[in-house]
C-alpha cells in the first residue's frame, strides 16, 4: 500500500475506503438523530401543556409555526411526522446499519474491503443527499410533510386535505427515493461481499454474529426496500400525473374527485410489505453488535451460537409474513386478522430464543463493566421490555381498543428507541477505537450510560398507561376530553425524562467529538477481542492489512477456553493438536 | 444580546468540559487507570447500580399502575369486550411474569458474575437439551395465546346478527354523521357525486337525484346566461365556458348514476335520520356500524365499547358490538355524573385530528324510541 499524502478531497470526502465511510455513516447518522430529538423534545413541550405558550418554541419555529409561543397544530404533524421519518430511517436503518456495516463486514471476514468501493460511495453519497432534501422539505411555505411517518393516501396525496401534503410531501417522496437507492446499494453491497470475499479459513459458520445479523439485514432491506419504493412511486403519481392507485370516491375541499377506482389498502399492504421487514431491518443488526459486545465482555462464548443464527433466519423469514398486524383496524377482511395474529406470535419464539441465549452467556461469566458492556445489558433489558408489549399487539383482538394509542407507541419506542439505540450506543463505544484510533472516555461514557437509561424508561413505560387509557396517538391535544383529565400528569412525567434524557445526549456528542481527537490512543486490542477487526492496524491502512491476509482457524467466540493460557484465543491463533475450532 | 450570552455561556461550558475532562484522565491515570480497564471500584459501583436500577425499575412500575389506575378505562361496555377485557389480563399476567422473571435473572447474573476472582469464565458453548426446553415452552405458550386470541377475535368479527340496528357512521374532515336506517332499517344508498350544501353525505333518494340535475340544470343556465354580460371571446368568457363544461361534466356522472341503478329502490332513504354530535343506541341490542369516509382515512374509535373500525374513502366497513351498560348506569358505577361514552377519530386525518369526537348515549329501548322520534327525517329535513 503507497504512502503518498492523499488529498483531503479522496481521503475523507469522496472515499471508497469503508472505514472512512463508515464514519461519515456515523456522523450524519447522528447530526440527523440530533435534529428528530430536537424535534421530539418541542412536540413534547405541547404535549404536556396544551396550549401553552413556551418562548422557545417560538425562538425556534418562528411566528409562522408557533405564533405566541404555542405550537401550530399543523406544524405539530410534521415535527411527529419528520421525527418519526429520521429516527425510523436516517438514525436506525443508515446511522446503525450503515456504520457498522461498512465497519465490521469488511473487517471481521478478512476482507481488503467491500466488493465495490465506487458503490459503497455512492450509497453514503444518496444517503447525504437524502438527508439535505428532508432538510430542505423543512423551510417550505406549507410546511413539511404531516400525514405521520407512514404517509397514508389519501391524506398525503392531496395537498387541498392537509397544507403539509404539498411541497413538503413533494420533497419527503423525494429524498425517501434517494434513501432507499442508498440502501440498495448498500445492501448489495454487503451481500456480495460476506459470500464472495471471505478470507481463507472463514467459514459461514466462523462468521461472528454481528456479520450474520448485517449480512440477514441487508438480504431483509434488498427485498423490501423495492416494495416501499413501489409504494412511493404509486402515490408521485396519484399526486402528480391524475391516477388513481389510492384513490376513490372522494369529496374534499369542496369538490367531488375525478379520481375512482383506486383503494388505499393498496398503499398499507405495500408500505407495512417493507415497513415491517424496516423494524427487523433496525432490530437485527442491534442483535448481532449486542451478541459480539456481551461475548467479548463476559469473557464467554456466545452461548447457542448455532441457535443465535437459526433464531436470526427465523426473525428474518418471519418478518416478511406478518405485516398485516399493523392492518388489523384497517378495514381488510377480517379473516387476515386471524393469519396476521397467528405468524406474528410466532415471532416471539426466536426472539424468546436470543434473549435466554444473552443471559446464558452472562451466567457463570467474568463480566468486564465496559461502558459498552453496560449498553449491551440496557439493551437486553428493553428488549425484554419491548417485547412483551408486543406480544399483547399481535392479538388482533386486543388491537382493537390499542392500535393507533400510546400503548403502540410506546411498544414501539422501547423496542427500537430502546434497544437499538442502546446497541448502536454500545457499538460506538466499543467499536470507537477501531474507527478513530483512540478511546472514549470512561467516565463521560458512564454518565452517559446512567442518565440515559433511567430517562428511556421515564420517557416511554408511563405511556403505556396512556394507550390503556384510549388516548390515540397524532394527537395535537387532549384537553377537549374530560376523559383525559389525568393525562396531563404523565405527559409532564414524560417530558421532564425526555428533556434530560435529551440533553445528556449532548455528553455524549461532546464525548464523541473530545475524543476523536484528543481521546488517549488506542491499543492494538482494547478489549482483548477474538475477532479480525483487532489484527488490523490502528492507524488505518487502505487494504487492511499491511501484508497478507489474516488465515482463520476457529470460531469467534473461544474466551475463556481452559486449553489455552490467555482468556481470549483470537481467530487467526491455529488450532493446538487436537483442538477443536467449531463448537 | 440575550442571544450573544446564551452562546458564550456554552461555548464556555464546553471549554471548562474539556478542561475537566483532561484533568480527571491526567488523576486517573495516577491512579492506575488507563482509561481502558475497569476499576474494581467502578465494577462494584456499577454492579450494585445495576440491581437497583432494575428494582427500582419494577417500583417504577408498581407505582404507575397505582397512580395512574384511575385513568385506566372501565371495565367494557360491550358483550364482545368482556372477553377481550380477560384476554388482555391474562396476556398481562403472562408478559409481566415473564418481564419480572427475566430481569431478576438479569440483575442476578449481573451482580454475582461481575469480574470474580476467577481467572476465566465457564467455556460453555450450548446446552441441547435447555435450548429444547427453552424453545419448547414459549412455543406452547405462544400456541395457547394464539388459539385463544383468534378465538376472541373470530367473537368480535362474526357475521352480524340479524337483529343488529343498523348506524351509519360517516367521518369527514373534521367532524362525524351518524346516519340511522329508519323503519325499514334499510340505510339508503349514497354516492360521493351527489354531496353538495344540503346533501353532505350524498344521500340517494327518491327525489334527490332530478333534484341535483335540476340543480345543475339551473347552475348551467346561469352560467350560459352570465355569458352575455362579458366582453365577448375575451379571458373571462373562455373561463365561464370552461367552468360551464366542468359542470356538464358532473352533471354527466350524476346522469350515469340514475342510468347505471334504474332498478334501485331509492325510497329506502326517505326514512333516514341524520345526527350530529351525539347519537344514542338502546342497551342490550346489537349495533352494526357501516362505516363510511368522505376524504380520507378516519377511524371510529369507541374504546368504552373495545371498537374501533378505519373509515376508508371508497369503501364501506363495518363493526358491531351489543351495549350492555347505558350511560346513567356507568355514571353512577363511575361516581362521574359528566361521564359520557364517546366516538373519536383514531386515524390521522389532518389539522383537527384531535378534535373529531361525537357523544355516544346509551339508554334503554324506550328512551332511544322516544329520542329517535324526536329526530327529523332526513327526506323531510331536505325538502
Amino acid at each position: 500500500m503507497s504512502s503518498h499524502k492523499e488529498p483531503f478531497i479522496t481521503k475523507y470526502l469522496f472515499s471508497y475506503d469503508h472505514k472512512m465511510i463508515s464514519r461519515q455513516f456515523l456522523l450524519t447518522g447522528t447530526a440527523m438523530a440530533f435534529i428528530g430529538m430536537g424535534m421530539s423534545l418541542l412536540f413534547r413541550l405541547q404535549l404536556s401543556s396544551p396550549g401553552e405558550s413556551f418562548w422557545i418554541l417560538n425562538f425556534i419555529l418562528g411566528d409562522k409555526w408557533a405564533p405566541g409561543g404555542v405550537l401550530d397544530p399543523n406544524m405539530y404533524m410534521s415535527l411527529v411526522t419528520i421525527h418519526g421519518t429520521i429516527m425510523v430511517f436516517f438514525l436506525l436503518t443508515a446511522g446503525l446499519s450503515g456504520t457498522f456495516a461498512n465497519l465490521l463486514i469488511p473487517l471481521q471476514i478478512g476482507a481488503r474491503d467491500m466488493a465495490s468501493g465506487m458503490l459503497n460511495m455512492l450509497s453514503y453519497w444518496f444517503f447525504f443527499g437524502s438527508s439535505v432534501v428532508m432538510i430542505c422539505s423543512l423551510f417550505v411555505e406549507a410546511g413539511p410533510a404531516s400525514g405521520g411517518w407512514t404517509v397514508y393516501p389519501p391524506l398525503s396525496a392531496l395537498p387541498q386535505a392537509m397544507p403539509g401534503s404539498g411541497l413538503g410531501m413533494t420533497l419527503w417522496l423525494v429524498s425517501m427515493s434517494l434513501f432507499i437507492v442508498s440502501s440498495l446499494l448498500g445492501g448489495l453491497n454487503y451481500i456480495v461481499t460476506i459470500i464472495n470475499l471471505r478470507t481463507k479459513g472463514m467459514k459461514m459458520t466462523r462468521l461472528p454474529l454481528s456479520i450474520w445479523a448485517l449480512f440477514l439485514t441487508a438480504i431483509l432491506g434488498v427485498l423490501s426496500f423495492p416494495v416501499l419504493f413501489a409504494a412511493a412511486l404509486l402515490l408521485i403519481f396519484d399526486r402528480t400525473f391524475g391516477t388513481s392507485f389510492y384513490l376513490s370516491d372522494i369529496f374534499v375541499a369542496g369538490e367531488a374527485l375525478d379520481r375512482t377506482g383506486g383503494s388505499p389498502l393498496l398503499y398499507h399492504h405495500l408500505f407495512w410489505f417493507l415497513g415491517h421487514p424496516e423494524v427487523y431491518i433496525i432490530l437485527l443488526p442491534a442483535l448481532g453488535l449486542t451478541s459480539e459486545i456481551i461475548s467479548c465482555n463476559a469473557r464467554k462464548p456466545i452461548f447457542g451460537y448455532r441457535a443465535m443464527i437459526g433464531s436470526l433466519l427465523a426473525i428474518g423469514f418471519l418478518s416478511f409474513i406478518v405485516w398485516g398486524h399493523h392492518m388489523y383496524m384497517s378495514g381488510m377482511n377480517p379473516f387476515l386478522g386471524d393469519v396476521f395474529t397467528f405468524t406474528t406470535l410466532l415471532i416471539a419464539i426466536p426472539s424468546a430464543v436470543k434473549v435466554f441465549n444473552y443471559l446464558s452467556t452472562l451466567w457463570k461469566g467474568r463480566i468486564h463493566f465496559t461502558v459498552a458492556m453496560m449498553f449491551a445489558i440496557a439493551m437486553v433489558s428493553t428488549f425484554i421490555s419491548g417485547g412483551v408489549t408486543g406480544i399483547i399487539l399481535a392479538d388482533a383482538a386486543l388491537d382493537i381498543n390499542l392500535h393507533d394509542t400510546y400503548f403502540v407507541v410506546a411498544h414501539f419506542h422501547i423496542v427500537m428507541g430502546l434497544s437499538a439505540v442502546m446497541a448502536m450506543f454500545a457499538g460506538v463505544y466499543h467499536w470507537f477505537p477501531k474507527m478513530w484510533g483512540r478511546m472514549m472516555n470512561k467516565k463521560l461514557g458512564y454518565i452517559h450510560f446512567w442518565v440515559t437509561f433511567t430517562c428511556a424508561y421515564g420517557v416511554f413505560f408511563p405511556q403505556h398507561i396512556q394507550g390503556l387509557a384510549g388516548l390515540p396517538r397524532r394527537y395535537y391535544s387532549y384537553s377537549e376530553f374530560p376523559m383525559f383529565e389525568g393525562v396531563a400528569d404523565i405527559s409532564q412525567i414524560v417530558t421532564a425524562f425526555a428533556i434530560v434524557g435529551g440533553l445528556i445526549q449532548f455528553l455524549f456528542l461532546f464525548n464523541l467529538i473530545y475524543s476523536m481527537f484528543r481521546g488517549p490512543k488506542a491499543p492494538q486490542n482494547p478489549w482483548k477481542s477474538n475477532t479480525l477487526e483487532w489484527t488490523t492496524p490502528v492507524e488505518h491502512v487502505h487494504g487492511n492489512w499491511r501484508g497478507e491476509l489474516p488465515v482463520v482457524h476457529r470460531w469467534p467466540y473461544d474466551y475463556s477456553n481452559p486449553d489455552h493460557e490467555e482468556d481470549y484465543v483470537p481467530q487467526t491463533v491455529p488450532l493446538l493438536e487436537g483442538e477443536v475450532g467449531d463448537h | 444580546m440575550t442571544t450573544f450570552l446564551i452562546y458564550l455561556v456554552l461555548i464556555l461550558g464546553i471549554v471548562a468540559l474539556v478542561q475537566l475532562v483532561r484533568v480527571s484522565e491526567i488523576s486517573n491515570f495516577l491512579n492506575g487507570d488507563d482509561g481502558i480497564i475497569v476499576t474494581d471500584k467502578e465494577t462494584n459501583s456499577l454492579r450494585y447500580g445495576l440491581v437497583i436500577f432494575i428494582l427500582g425499575y419494577f417500583a417504577f412500575y408498581a407505582w404507575l399502575v397505582v397512580r395512574f389506575w384511575d385513568l385506566l378505562l372501565p371495565p367494557a361496555a360491550s358483550v364482545h369486550g368482556e372477553s377481550i377485557d380477560l384476554m388482555l389480563n391474562i396476556n398481562m399476567v403472562v408478559i409481566t411474569i415473564v418481564f419480572v422473571i427475566t430481569h431478576l435473572i438479569l440483575a442476578y447474573f449481573v451482580f454475582k458474575y461481575a469480574k470474580t476472582k476467577n481467572k476465566k469464565a465457564e467455556f460453555s458453548t450450548h446446552n441441547d437439551k435447555l435450548e429444547l426446553l427453552w424453545t419448547a415452552a414459549p412455543t406452547v405458550v405462544l400456541a395457547a395465546l394464539i388459539i385463544y386470541g383468534i378465538n376472541t377475535w373470530n367473537e368480535a368479527m362474526r357475521s352480524t346478527p340479524e337483529d343488529s340496528i343498523n348506524i351509519e357512521l360517516y367521518a369527514r374532515q373534521f367532524d362525524w354523521t351518524a346516519r340511522y336506517a329508519g323503519e325499514d332499517n334499510i340505510l339508503g344508498k349514497a354516492n360521493f357525486r351527489m354531496i353538495n350544501g344540503t346533501n353532505s353525505l350524498g344521500i340517494i333518494n327518491s327525489n334527490s337525484i332530478d333534484n341535483r340535475l335540476s340543480a345543475y340544470d339551473v347552475k348551467i343556465a346561469d352560467l350560459e346566461a352570465s355569458r352575455q354580460d362579458v366582453f365577448p371571446n375575451g379571458v373571462n368568457d373562455e373561463e365561464i365556458v370552461k367552468k360551464i363544461n366542468l359542470k356538464k361534466k358532473h352533471r354527466g356522472y350524476v346522469e350515469q348514476l340514475k342510468e347505471n341503478s334504474k332498478n334501485e329502490d331509492y325510497s329506502v332513504a326517505d326514512d333516514d335520520i341524520l345526527v350530529k354530535v351525539e347519537f344514542h343506541i338502546p342497551v342490550n341490542k346489537p349495533v352494526n356500524f357501516q362505516i363510511r369516509s368522505q376524504d380520507v382515512i378516519h377511524s371510529a374509535y369507541m374504546p368504552h365499547f373495545r371498537a374501533q373500525m378505519n373509515a376508508v374513502p371508497g369503501m364501506m366497513t363495518q363493526f358491531y358490538f351489543t351495549p350492555t351498560v347505558t350511560t346513567a348506569e356507568m355514571r353512577s358505577k363511575l361516581g362521574n355524573p359528566e361521564f359520557n361514552y364517546l366516538l373519536y377519530c383514531n386515524k390521522i386525518c389532518g389539522t383537527a385530528h384531535y378534535n373529531m369526537q361525537m357523544n355516544i348515549v346509551v339508554e334503554s329501548e324506550a328512551d332511544y324510541q322516544k329520542w329517535l322520534s324526536e329526530q327529523p327525517k332526513y327526506y323531510t329535513a331536505e325538502k
